[in-house]
């Protein structure tokens, strides 16, 4: 259910860090936009950035540089009274399930916040609408008055996710929403999301470090290294079109059920330089075997390469 | 994992406890066989008896109509202390915690202070400095005590403060105001509830102890410290004269202990410790 229209809008935004007497880029330059419906699923190694980047969307890290627009409305710099009203627009459901609830809110509290406090719904009408919510993400009606402790991690993910789509958010930022699960929960909890998105046509960025279940989940695929996109194309055409040396590497780490044990995997060869130490030059040099002389001198551009598929590498966008 | 049902029973006993010792002294005319202030001067030093429960003093005045008027004095006014010392102290702790920045270490500061003094020490000085009597005594105790709570809170607030509930609280539209106390309050509630339940017994032993040196309550007021130290001239000639006060004291602080150890444990919503 994908319209052309654009949901959001980010621009040459940039997160630094003061370290000493230098930045630290945690989230460099990084553009894209992301339409009404769609699903963008955003990949990288842990300390890539792609968390950095879902705060700073959502509003809770501030920005260092650049912009991002919600429905052509820059948001960013939004205070007080504004700034929480505007917050209903953007949900994000995190990663480690018990730590996003508070040990003494019942869930059914939990659920009803947002509305009451957004729309200052009553406590029976929340209560009501609670027990619809609960339905919806497929819990059962007692939850309500459960605490937090006493349910399972896949339980929990799936009440901030009720929550999250209970005030009609516009876009809804997962940053890595399955990532503290078991694997058998993980899909089942892909799935509901998916289907949420899809029935209330809200704009959805996926973030996880599992290129295979972000694949399965978004339209299209970001791929993040040290701080910039690297590669971004339709998540069909992955396994044929990818590019990028990072993104291929990623492709060959992933297991699946009938690998052999003793075949070597292609895991990414090396540790991802630590952003302090950042050369000028592609980020990923050192690790790549087609490094050349010019990527150890200068940054590559983002470039499209055909329709839809944008790459950060001189090998293909000479 | 002590059972919950064994930790409601010792809940139930220690509260039965403190809340007859309560009524005791709330309705102590009720109950007292006699007026604190009457004396009866054929039955001086008296030994307990049917006529004196716990016998008389060197006035013939019946000591457990004394205790019973000194338990209103004793924990009314420790129970008074410790709810004005911990709703200052929380209310500026968790205000220095939640906000941080200038305010913070302002207060902080000043707590810092207060706290360099020896508390009771300090209290002692601030009564001589105020003048005896039992409202300068609170105030006394007022301005040494709130500190601790402050420290406590905050530490507890900055401790979640950070917390991710937080963070998704306010995307969820929560206000400042809403995060306190939907948030912030009930999750450092609990633990300040037993430091709170648990002061009262030492605030009971600081107003004992001060009216024994004679800066509390004044004679002929009946207060349990006050008729300790009357007592202690009497050692060993009329020792019911220490006996009474001194357990009605020490059973009181226990009581008030077991009780925050027992709330400490209810109020864990895990369930265990």
């Amino acid at each position: 259910m994908q319209s052309n229209e654009i949901l959001l809008e980010v621009m040459d935004l940039n997160k630094t860090f003061p370290v000493k007497k230098e930045k630290l880029y945690a989230v460099n330059h990084v553009s894209f936009s992301l339409q009404k419906g769609e699903c963008l699923g955003i990949v990288g190694e842990s300390g890539c950035g792609k968390s950095t980047l879902a705060r700073m969307i959502a509003g809770i890290t501030p920005t260092s540089d650049g912009k991002v627009l919600l429905e052509g409305k820059d948001y960013i710099g939004l205070k007080g009274g504004e700034k929480r009203r505007f917050r209903r627009n953007i949900q994000m459901v995190f990663q480690d399930p018990l730590s996003s609830f508070s040990p003494r809110m019942k869930v059914g509290t939990y659920l009803m916040e947002a509305r009451r406090n957004f729309d200052g719904i009553s406590k029976a009408e929340g209560l009501k609408e609670v027990g619809r919510l609960l339905q919806e993400v497929g819990l059962p009606e007692e939850f309500v008055s459960r605490y937090p402790h006493e349910l399972s991690g896949g339980q929990l993910q799936r009440v901030a996710i009720a929550r999250a789509i209970s005030i009609q958010p516009k876009l809804l930022i997962c940053d890595e929403a399955t990532g503290a699960l078991d694997v058998s929960i993980q899909n089942q909890i892909a799935q509901l999301l998916v289907k949420l998105v899809e029935e209330k046509n809200i704009g959805c960025l996926f973030i996880g470090h599992d290129l295979a279940l972000v694949r399965s989940v978004s339209q299209r695929i970001a791929v993040m290294y040290l701080g910039r996109i690297v590669e971004l194309l339709e998540s069909e055409t992955l396994g044929e079109k990818a590019m990028h040396p990072y993104t291929k590497m990623l492709l060959g780490s992933i297991f699946d059920v009938y690998c052999d044990q003793n075949e070597e995997i292609a895991a990414p060869k090396g540790e991802p330089p630590s952003p302090l130490k950042i050369r000028k030059g592609c980020a990923f040099a050192e690790r790549c075997s087609w490094c050349s002389e010019k990527c150890k001198e200068n940054v590559p551009p983002l470039q499209e390469v055909e329709p839809g598929h944008k790459v950060a590498c001189f090998q293909f966008t000479e | 994992m002590k059972s919950k049902k064994k930790i409601w029973i010792r809940f139930g006993i220690s509260a039965a406890f403190a809340v007859i010792f309560l009524l005791f002294a709330l309705f102590a005319g009720k109950f007292a066989p006699y007026d604190p202030l009457e004396t009866h001067y054929t039955d001086l030093l008296k030994a307990p008896c049917k006529q004196y429960l716990l016998g008389t003093d060197q006035m013939g005045r019946d000591i457990f109509s004394r205790i019973l008027y000194g338990g209103k004095t004793s924990l009314l006014i420790a129970f008074a202390v410790t709810a004005i010392i911990s709703v200052v102290g929380i209310l500026v702790g968790t205000a220095a915690g939640f906000w941080g920045g200038a305010f913070d270490a302002v207060l902080m500061r000043l707590s810092d202070m207060l706290m360099a003094f020896p508390g009771s020490i300090f209290t002692i000085a601030l009564v001589s400095f105020l003048g005896t009597g039992l409202p300068n005594l609170i105030l006394a105790m007022t301005l040494t005590g709130w500190t601790y709570y402050a420290r406590i809170s905050r530490s507890l607030v900055l401790s979640i403060k950070n917390n991710t509930y937080i963070e998704q609280a306010r995307l969820g539209g929560a206000n400042n105001f809403r995060i306190m106390t939907g948030y912030i309050i009930p999750n450092v509630m609990p633990s300040l509830l037993v430091n709170i339940t648990q002061d009262i017994g030492s605030k009971l032993l600081t107003i004992a102890g001060l009216s024994l040196l004679g800066l509390g309550s004044q004679p002929p007021t009946p207060e349990w410290g006050y008729m300790l130290s009357e007592g202690k001239d009497y050692m060993y000639s009329a020792p019911w004269m220490l006996m009474a006060p001194g357990m009605v004291i020490l059973i009181n602080v226990i009581i008030f202990n077991l009780l925050g150890d027992c709330i400490q444990d209810l109020m864990n919503p895990k369930g265990k410790k």
